[in-house]
């Protein structure tokens, strides 16, 4: 219990020589917290998109079909539905209908898709994303939407309902159409799907469905839903290292701000350290209050720059992180992140800002621990 | 390579712990040759000065790396989504031959900290520097393990692939295979179970005898080790069982996960922090008699002992929980 009183003892007289040169340590803190935002920002904006992408996920199809054509994607024809819903394991096998389409007049492009049953639009009508009522504005309830295929062609639809944003992710640019008028719009034979998704029951047959899949039809491509996961964890993988590898720059260069400060002692510092060696401390209790005084720093500087961060990225949603991470498009989803941040990620962002703090600003400090107090008063 | 923060994260504390462990050996082996508390001159002064800063800078690292080791094992958990294959940290770690060596040479690296920092803090208790030839020693031992950690860990992540399918677990721990994990989880249940009760009645006695007497840490310390292998074969054998309430899946990493409310922490956590306490005591323990030792070093061998104890004791506890909460029946 002694060693505990001492510690405490210690972070006291720290804490009292920190207050007294306020203005120093607080643009020290200050700065270091920059750092920790920026990194803090990187992580917490891709792990919420990683969450964003895995719950979009959920209701995706477990097994897609695409026919391959000239190692393009082509349209499928619908007799395959029955070669695939004869292999055990696989049911509601489905084809869908969905396809881009470029509105000259926005300059956007819209998803263009005809639902399952329950949220089919009776013909003529389609519903529509907030993204594609904004870019259109159709502010005004009943204004119908006109889409042209080419010059001097124009078909109505009435809009029969608009997306609310919390959706907003997925169904921005979304455009919904009945089956007839799809066909009739994109000219697409009565026997043709765009793919084929069904689901599977069992996980762990996936692998084994889509390998006798393929033996049956070898002219298409299997995309499951964990090859989708896959491909959307590495993406933002990717990207969130790309940000932190940039930060970590920045790191650095505060790593070599703090070992500077560390180093160049002011003389009224020197003086108190010599002071203190004076009176009876040794080079080990003056070490740990300089490294108590580094742990308040850090400690100061990762709750400020953490706090700023979530705040940066869950409450205004990121604006200095967003393109980079999120991507661009003319039409783009207004969308707040859902907050959650886990305990690994504190654990590695607080290895990654106050572990090269600490290495950077160790040997300045023994350097002026170890000085003779003559030496020092001087 | 993929280009994951906690990745970056780990090897940045492995690159610090490499030039640390450099930097600190070459320091040692000029102590281990020249140490003299007796002289005066120049050298002896300045070495005990530089004592003070690569002490500092070894146990900062140490600590990280204890960190790491956790760190580890909680993202090849997360990364286990990207390979084909994988349920777990298994198939994450199976994924290249590096993956387990460099779990076990982390395990090594942690476990030698963790003496190391035991062992430095009995050494700054005495005035006289009374460890510090013994503790620099230990550092030119720890020193290539380190090396060897940081190299394996960089060399399992270089060659991760995530086109490579992997194998999961269920497939490493069946008794059906060859090797260590398969020879653990075909362990009868009952004997494992009745091995893991016996250690802890051993490992707890001998506790509370060194706790008593001030005596018989060495003791306490070995019991320790044989606790933790004991309690890491109940767990491939037994325990998982109880946990995923399935007789045939052995895995000691699934239950790191969510699905089981991260339980596997509170296995891991006070079984690793016990037996590392019990290892440092053992490591202490023949420099008790040492003069400047003699007064201060008992009541802080006391306070080890208790907390080791009850690390153990919490491992033995956690088992019982799981047990009595579980679903499956395995005996009657």
């Amino acid at each position: 219990m002694n060693a505990l009183r001492r510690q405490r003892a210690l972070a006291d007289y720290t804490i009292a020589a920190l207050s007294r040169r306020k203005v120093k340590n607080l643009a020290l803190v200050a700065v270091f917290s920059l750092v920790v935002f920026l990194l803090a920002s990187a992580m917490f904006f891709a792990s919420a998109l990683r969450q964003e992408a895995d719950a979009a996920l959920e209701g995706a199809p477990d097994l897609i079909v695409q026919q391959l054509s000239l190692g393009r994607q082509a349209m499928i024809s619908a007799d395959l539905i029955d070669d695939l819903a004869s292999i055990r394991g696989v049911r509601d096998v489905r084809g869908r209908l969905w396809g881009y389409y470029y509105d000259r007049v926005s300059g956007a492009n819209y998803t263009v898709m005809v639902p399952e049953a329950g949220q089919m639009p009776p013909p003529g009508q389609v519903i529509i994303g907030e993204g594609i009522a904004r870019a259109r504005g159709l502010e005004w309830q009943g204004a119908p939407l006109f889409l042209s295929r080419k010059q001097g062609d124009l078909n109505r639809f009435d809009v029969a309902q608009t997306f609310e944003s919390d959706s907003a992710l997925l169904t921005a640019d979304l455009l919904l159409m009945n089956a007839a008028d799809f066909r009739a719009f994109f000219s697409v034979p009565e026997d043709m799907f765009t793919d084929l998704a069904a689901s599977v029951r069992n996980p762990r047959e996936r692998a084994t469905v889509v390998d006798k899949a393929s033996r049956a039809m070898p002219d298409a491509r299997f995309v499951t839903r964990d090859d989708i996961a896959r491909t959307y964890m590495k993406l933002f993988d990717w990207r969130e290292g790309m940000m932190v590898a940039l930060a970590a720059v920045a790191m650095l260069a505060f790593a070599i701000f703090a070992a500077d400060k560390a180093s160049g002692l002011s003389a009224e510092e020197a003086r108190e350290i010599g002071i203190l060696k004076a009176i009876g401390w040794d080079t080990r209790d003056v070490i740990a209050m300089k490294l108590w005084e580094g742990g308040f720093v850090s400690l100061g500087a990762f709750l400020l720059g953490t706090t700023a961060a979530y705040a940066h990225v869950f409450w205004a949603g990121a604006p200095l992180f967003a393109p980079v991470l999120k991507g661009w498009a003319v039409i783009y989803p207004a969308f707040r992140l859902a907050p959650g941040v886990d305990l690994s990620e504190l654990v590695v962002l607080l290895l990654l800002t106050t572990l090269p703090y600490a290495a950077a600003t160790v040997v300045p400090v023994w350097r002026a621990a170890s000085a003779d107090p003559d030496a020092v008063m001087r | 390579m993929i280009f994951r923060t906690p990745i970056l994260t780990l090897l940045l504390v492995s690159f610090l712990a490499l030039l640390v462990a450099l930097g600190a050996a070459w320091f040692g082996q000029r102590l281990v040759r020249h140490w003299d508390l007796a002289s005066g001159s120049r050298a002896q002064l300045e070495m005990e000065r530089r004592t003070e800063l690569v002490s500092t800078l070894f146990a900062m690292v140490m600590l990280a790396e204890a960190v790491a080791l956790f760190l580890f094992v909680f993202n090849a958990d997360r990364m286990a989504a990207l390979f084909v294959g994988a349920m777990c940290a298994v198939g994450t770690l199976n994924v290249n031959g590096y993956g387990f060596p460099a779990l076990y040479a982390k395990i090594a690296v942690f476990f030698a900290a963790a003496v190391w920092l035991i062992v430095d803090h009995v050494d700054r208790l005495g005035r006289d520097y009374p460890l510090t030839r013994v503790k620099y020693a230990l550092i030119l031992g720890i020193a290539p393990l380190v090396i060897l950690a940081g190299g394996l860990e960089l060399a399992y992540y270089l060659n991760l692939r995530t086109d490579v399918i992997t194998s999961c677990c269920s497939k490493l721990f069946t008794p059906a295979n060859e090797g260590i994990g398969n020879e653990m989880a075909g362990l009868a249940p009952g004997l494992s179970l009745w091995a893991l009760a016996l250690a802890e009645l051993v490992v707890l006695g001998l506790g509370a005898y060194a706790v008593r007497t001030g005596r018989g840490h060495a003791l306490f310390a070995l019991a320790g080790a044989v606790f933790f292998a004991v309690a890491l074969t109940a767990m491939v054998s037994v325990i998982s069982l109880y946990v995923y309430e399935n007789p045939n899946h052995h895995c000691p990493f699934c239950i790191l996960q969510r699905e089981y409310f991260y339980i596997g922490y509170a296995f891991y956590v006070p079984l690793f922090g016990a037996t590392a306490l019990a290892l440092g005591l053992g490591a202490t323990a023949p420099f008790q008699r040492r003069a400047s030792l003699e007064a201060v070093l008992p009541p802080v061998a006391r306070r080890f002992t208790l907390w080791a104890m009850a690390g153990f004791a919490t491992y033995g506890a956690v088992t019982l929980l799981v047990i009595a909460r579980s679903h499956l029946i395995l005996f009657g």
